[in-house]
């Protein structure tokens, strides 16, 4: 089956999450009180290879599976939508100690209190859409 | 080869650099656009509330939720491989959080009860039994809340625009990203502070 390839691909996500220790809440917070390198080490290294990755894919026009070239779109400008939402994302972060995919892998991993947090995420999300034309964009 | 299959899993067993994690991130990436889609875990909140129904409620909900089931797919992925590691890949050491000293001192002053080399991956006060203390409440449900309203609404989490948006020189993400860390430095020295310890 088609899909069972994004199975795979989510596995090795969970693997890379648990075994750096970026799924724990100690690690966020040690993080944010800029007592390791380790968390900068990851986010920095995955963007450093990233940007290689993509000047790579933007200069040979790779091609996807589909034979279609990969284009990776332009995200819309503007300040406040980011700047507003991306704060109240990172307050939901260091407070939870974890962000969507983390949450994913530690229900797998048993903490199943975890399905709280999913249920919260989706009703947030969801008074997201209701306000949405009333925030600023 | 069953000796070579037991060193295999002795190696992944054990905790993993940040030079080995950082890069493996960047092919999750890659893997996912060479199939033809952008790496971005926070939309399945989205899927999933399509999926239950909003569809029929709301506009920014009628999204032919079917079709971001890869993404859904890699969201169950990601369950199985918390599960396979945390049955089968914890090393010797067990599920622990290899944090600084100087985090594990901090926490301790913060009435957060810690020992060095033996601070667990997931802490106590995220549990079942700690949702009757309102603290429990604001940490697994308030985080919960925010995170999905604030990745919705800045259009993406720490795989969308920290990692994705970021590599492709994305200045909207950079904005993100300043705002993630403004948020959570807010709440790390001036909320948790205030909400600990839990009583």
């Amino acid at each position: 089956m088609r899909m069972s390839r994004y199975i795979l691909v989510g596995m090795l996500l969970g693997f890379i999450l648990y075994k750096s220790e970026a799924v724990s809440w100690f690690r966020i917070y040690e993080m944010f009180r800029f007592q390791s390198f380790h968390m900068y080490g990851i986010i920095g290294s995955a963007v450093v290879s990233g940007i290689i990755i993509v000047q790579i894919i933007k200069r040979r026009h790779l091609r996807n599976v589909e034979g279609e070239e990969i284009v990776i779109r332009d995200k819309n400008q503007s300040i406040p939508r980011y700047l507003i939402g991306g704060a109240i994302f990172g307050m939901g972060w260091s407070l939870a100690g974890a962000c969507p995919a983390p949450m994913f892998i530690l229900l797998g991993s048993g903490h199943t209190v975890f399905v709280v947090y999913l249920l919260a995420g989706m009703t947030g999300t969801y008074v997201y859409g209701l306000l949405r034309k009333r925030l600023p964009q | 080869m069953k000796e070579f299959l037991q060193q295999l899993q002795q190696f992944i067993a054990e905790p993993w650099p940040w030079y080995v994690a950082g890069p493996l991130l960047a092919l999750v990436m890659f893997i996912l656009l060479w199939f033809g889609h952008e790496f971005g875990i926070s939309d399945n909140f989205r899927l999933m509330c399509a999926a239950d129904g909003a569809d029929r409620m709301n506009e920014f909900f009628k999204i032919d939720w079917k079709s971001g089931g890869w993404n859904m797919m890699v969201a169950l992925g990601a369950v199985f491989g918390g599960y396979l590691v945390s049955h089968y890949f914890l090393g010797p050491q067990g599920d622990i959080a290899h944090i600084s000293s100087a985090t594990v001192q901090q926490l301790n002053e913060m009435g957060i009860p810690v020992k060095e080399g033996a601070v667990p991956m997931v802490p106590s006060f995220i549990s079942w039994e700690s949702l009757f203390t309102w603290q429990g409440w604001l940490i697994i449900a308030g985080g919960g809340f925010l995170v999905g309203f604030g990745a919705r609404y800045a259009g993406g989490c720490t795989s969308g625009h920290a990692i994705s948006g970021l590599s492709a020189l994305q200045l909207p993400s950079l904005i993100a990203v300043i705002g993630f860390f403004s948020g959570g430095l807010f709440m790390t020295y001036v909320v948790i502070p205030l909400i600990f310890p839990i009583k």
